[in-house]
């Protein structure tokens, strides 16, 4: 109880007191190496400003008190002093100076968190899907799914495909590293590993509606040997989802927690071009990935619109897109 | 459109709104009958042209609507107080996060912000009113007509409920089919022309109606912070206005701008609206820096520090805020080079703020200060800038911006610019110019009350929320769990959140005290000014200045008190002349209320409704262009007795 009061006390105190936190201060506890690099900056930036404002805050009292207006007051008083080249370039320069700093750390990071990891382990890809209101989560190499939790093997980069069916939303588990929007009609990638194994929050960051705040889902890193039996078991005794489960899964609503033992041939790929994702260019470069969207049906108005396989059973207002495309194309 | 959806019913908050709402306008209309106001009403107030009464007015409309804000606030924080709360519905709790954000911005910090250009540029700069006096009018009525459709939306057809930027898909018909959007579209168009035009005016009133001899580089820092701002008003209102118009097409006519389907593209909207929104931030903060200015000078008897330092760092701001929009979205995922540029382009913009308040601290440097209301808003805005400064600074990190985006760091950074930069900014505005406008000060011992409530009121109100933030709080969720360990920070933030409320409360009591008790100002300069303002009465004649003022120097009015002192001659002052002035007109309202007619036609799709309400606003257009009729002179001896009733000779 007492550590927990303590740690109360320092998050009042944030962002000055950045370390000594317990590990409900999420951000600041990082347990993957994105979140780490975040974490390092966080620190960085916080103690660049403190450099600034608590001297100036300081300054400030001493001031107000030694110049306030009282008899007696012996302090200097010039009422038409307002001018110093020295002063003025002595403050023009310290903020130059802070930000250059911090503006090199920044870009520093930008492009480094942009860039896929350099690692021998194999990465495993993972198609995020932002539904209304709930996750789902397809694993194209395991071929299945799941809704509102998701299983990662600890210490492998895990790449992360993003999109939406439904009004934006952010994909964030604060203690593996920031967030990044899902949108329609977008695939967009981010990297993120977890070091340990454990169970991680994780939640939609950006409001998409009605039931946003339910819009949660627990992360869980397990050895890679446990996430394979996981997934194993997974295939074998879970139920397939089709199209028209798929269409059902997207009507809004909450939801438990699911898994699906196959899934839709290109369905996530599908997903990104019925909302526009033909219209648009993606640029991904995913290690050791080809980027599907470019390459599928629709997009050469060859195929476009024609249901196949598991599509079967879905809605037809989902295929729009992609025919609308195609006939403009011709 | 279907009309059993008309009145917003099943909750008691809103029909007890609708009581509310019933009996104020009964009230209203029974006092002024009863005392035979109505044509008092109209004459004064309803079609006056002078900058000074609508400087009133927008006052007034913009402390009714930090009032609605504010209970927004506090039901939001009575929801979120405690883990599982049922006190809102998320439908409900969505709405009030809407209407908050929404209202606060563009419903009360922007009036309150033309409040204050109203109040004091023409007098501060030697002007006997505005450029275009009736344009100024129309402004006014635009902005209250369109505050009007935009509140009514909460009793009438139900409230906004996808966020104050109204992000689609979301706010596209597809997500929400009611009307709660048109309103928000039409209630910010309608009162974004107003905006506009203000802006405008206010550009050209100070280019070129400032008193002989002022030259740009001795004017007041505040009328060198409004024409920063109005610059900034022109190249960003005309963006909101296409990009909802777009959003308008959208959802009136069924195009495809930005919807999910049929090629539309929604992340168009959020850069578009941001282009607006991040310059529409500089536009209220900046005044507010010129208040400062005028404060810390007049209240340390002292010449402002670096006056070219703050006039270039205000001209750099207002260019810069026109390159940090895609800050507001990092996560979007646009790509290192543009995360870059804009994380460095946000970063740098620190620079000449961080330059301003070196130079206010060094106004105070071997100044004599004295901690009047208006001082000490300014002394307590220093602090909380800085640190909303810094966390600002804190979020510019694009990388680090992937974990504080959409958290409740960010709520608590915004929070902490706005009310402590703006808000803090305007009362001290509003309490250092408010004997000039109604000839009496504030009450000291409620103000201070009131000054100590909200202070401490923020910090314990949004410290807790960077810490929320840190702990993965997302803001707009209208529940939490026990799980994460977020309750004791929200329950102290929502008794932080009652204490800015009661130290609001404690402001409204001091009006209305200090109307009846208020200290008289009857010398025109109750605080030994340093600007033309208070050369002349409290409250000003409807002609400010009887004749205009020669400048040659700085802090005209304080050169004129110190050459007094000094014994120097003053020169022989010019024969009094008939004043031209503009003639009061009922167009500017008659105008707005047809304005309003369409609005609410577009909000409903009642087509005649709406082309009715546009053919108003045409007839109205046409009467005014055919008026020839719109001024006259005050004469000579008038100009006498106004003068020798606040006791000056002329």
């Amino acid at each position: 109880m007492n550590r927990r009061k303590w740690a109360g006390v320092a998050g009042l105190l944030l962002p000055l007191l950045l370390t000594g936190c317990d590990s409900r201060f999420v951000v600041l506890d990082p347990q993957g190496p994105v979140a780490q690099t975040q974490q390092k900056l966080i620190v960085i930036s916080a103690i660049l400003c403190a450099i600034v404002i608590i001297p100036v805050i300081a300054l400030l009292v001493f001031i107000v008190w030694r110049y306030r207006e009282k008899p007696g007051n012996k302090a200097p008083y010039r009422p038409d002093w307002a001018d110093s080249k020295a002063l003025e370039i002595v403050w023009w320069g310290i903020p130059i100076v802070i930000i250059g700093i911090l503006g090199f750390f920044t870009a520093r990071d930008t492009y480094a968190l942009a860039r896929p990891p350099v690692t021998d382990t194999k990465p495993i890809r993972i198609q995020v899907t932002s539904l209304d209101w709930k996750w789902l989560f397809q694993y194209p190499d395991q071929g299945i799914a799941t809704v509102n939790y998701v299983h990662i093997p600890a210490g492998v980069p895990v790449y992360f495909q993003l999109t939406s069916d439904a009004p934006m939303n952010s994909f964030w588990i604060p203690q593996l590293g920031g967030q990044e929007y899902t949108m329609p009609g977008m695939a967009m990638m981010l990297w993120l590993q977890a070091d340990k194994p454990g169970e991680y929050y994780g939640s939609g960051a950006n409001f998409s509606g009605r039931e946003f705040a339910h819009m949660r889902f627990r992360v869980i890193a397990e050895p890679q040997k446990d996430f394979n039996e996981w997934a194993a078991n997974i295939k074998r005794t879970s139920p397939a989802l089709t199209g028209a489960g798929y269409t059902e899964l997207s009507k809004p609503g909450t939801s438990e927690e699911k898994s699906f033992g196959s899934i839709p041939e290109d369905l996530y790929d599908r997903i990104v071009n019925k909302n526009g994702g033909i219209y648009m260019h993606h640029s991904e470069h995913g290690a050791g990935f080809d980027s599907d969207v470019h390459g599928i049906p629709g997009h050469d108005g060859s195929t476009g619109g024609s249901d196949s396989g598991g599509m079967s059973g879905m809605d037809h207002s989902m295929m729009h897109g992609a025919a609308g495309a195609a006939e403009r194309s011709d | 459109m279907d009309t059993s959806h008309f009145f917003v019913t099943g909750d008691p908050l809103i029909y007890g709104a609708d009581v509310a709402i019933v009996i104020t306008s009964v009230a209203i209309v029974f006092a002024l009958t009863y005392f035979k106001k109505w044509g008092w009403l109209w004459r004064e107030w309803i079609t006056t042209v002078d900058h000074k009464k609508i400087g009133i007015m927008y006052l007034i409309a913009s402390l009714l609507m930090l009032f609605r804000g504010g209970v927004d606030a506090l039901l939001m924080r009575a929801q979120l107080a405690l883990p599982n709360m049922k006190f809102l519905q998320a439908e409900h709790y969505n709405e009030i996060f809407t209407t908050h954000g929404t209202i606060m911005i563009l419903f009360m910090a922007m009036p309150m912000m033309f409040a204050l250009f109203n109040m004091v540029v023409p007098l501060q700069i030697g002007a006997r009113d505005v450029a275009y006096p009736f344009l100024n009018a129309v402004s006014f009525w635009l902005f209250f007509v369109g505050a009007m459709l935009f509140n009514l939306s909460f009793v009438i057809g139900g409230s906004p409920d996808a966020g104050w930027l109204s992000y689609p898909p979301l706010s596209e018909l597809s997500h929400s089919p009611g009307v709660g959007e048109n309103f928000y579209i039409w209630g910010i168009q309608i009162s974004g022309i107003g905006s506009l035009a203000t802006g405008i005016n206010f550009l050209v009133t100070i280019l070129k109606m400032r008193a002989p001899g002022m030259k740009l580089m001795q004017m007041p820092l505040f009328s060198w912070s409004v024409l920063a701002s109005c610059i900034t008003i022109i190249f960003a209102f005309p963006i909101l206005t296409v990009t909802l118009a777009l959003l308008f097409v959208d959802r009136f006519f069924g195009a495809h701008f930005f919807t999910m389907l049929d090629g539309g593209n929604p992340m168009m909207y959020v850069n578009l609206i941001w282009m607006w929104g991040h310059p529409e931030v500089y536009i209220v903060v900046l005044p507010a820096f010129g208040i400062y200015s005028e404060v810390v000078s007049t209240f340390a008897k002292k010449k402002i520090f670096g006056y070219k330092s703050m006039v270039f760092s205000m001209m750099i701001i207002s260019v810069l805020s026109f390159f940090t929009w895609a800050h507001h979205f990092f996560t979007m995922g646009a790509g290192a080079d543009v995360n870059a540029f804009f994380a460095i382009s946000t970063m740098a913009i620190g620079i000449p703020t961080g330059v301003k308040v070196f130079n206010w601290l060094f106004t105070l440097f071997r100044g004599r200060i004295t901690l009047s209301q208006p001082m000490l808003w300014t002394l307590a805005f220093v602090p909380c800038f800085a640190v909303g400064g810094a966390t600002g600074v804190m979020l510019a990190v694009a990388p680090a911006d992937y974990q504080y985006h959409n958290s409740y760091f960010l709520i608590a950074h915004f929070h902490q610019v706005l009310i402590g930069g703006v808000v803090f900014g305007y009362l001290a505005g509003i309490y250092y110019w408010w004997p000039k406008l109604f000839g009496f000060k504030l009450n000291e011992r409620l103000g201070r009350w009131a000054f100590w409530l909200w202070n401490i009121g923020f910090y314990v109100c949004f410290m807790p929320q960077y810490a929320l933030g840190f702990m993965g709080m997302t803001r707009r969720v209208y529940t939490y769990g026990w799980d994460m360990g977020w309750a004791p920070y929200n329950i102290v933030s929502s008794i932080g959140a009652v204490l800015m409320g009661a130290g609001f409360l404690f402001q409204v009591a001091q009006i209305v005290y200090s109307f009846k008790n208020g200290e008289k100002d009857t010398t025109g300069d109750p605080w030994n000014g340093r600007t033309l303002e208070w050369s002349i009465p409290s409250p000003p004649p409807v002609y400010n200045f009887a004749r205009i003022p020669e400048v040659t120097s700085a802090d005209a009015w304080w050169k004129r008190k110190q050459d007094r002192l000094a014994g120097k001659p003053e020169p022989e002052p010019a024969p009094l002349a008939p004043i031209h002035m503009p003639k009061n007109s009922g167009i500017p309202f008659i105008f707005a209320c047809f304005w309003f007619v369409a609005g609410f036609g577009f909000v409903f799709h009642w087509v005649w409704m709406a082309v009715a309400g546009l053919v108003g606003v045409g007839v109205c257009l046409l009467v005014r262009s055919f008026q020839y009729d719109t001024d006259y002179y005050i004469p000579v001896d008038e100009i006498k007795r106004t003068e020798a009733r606040s006791g000056r000779a002329v």
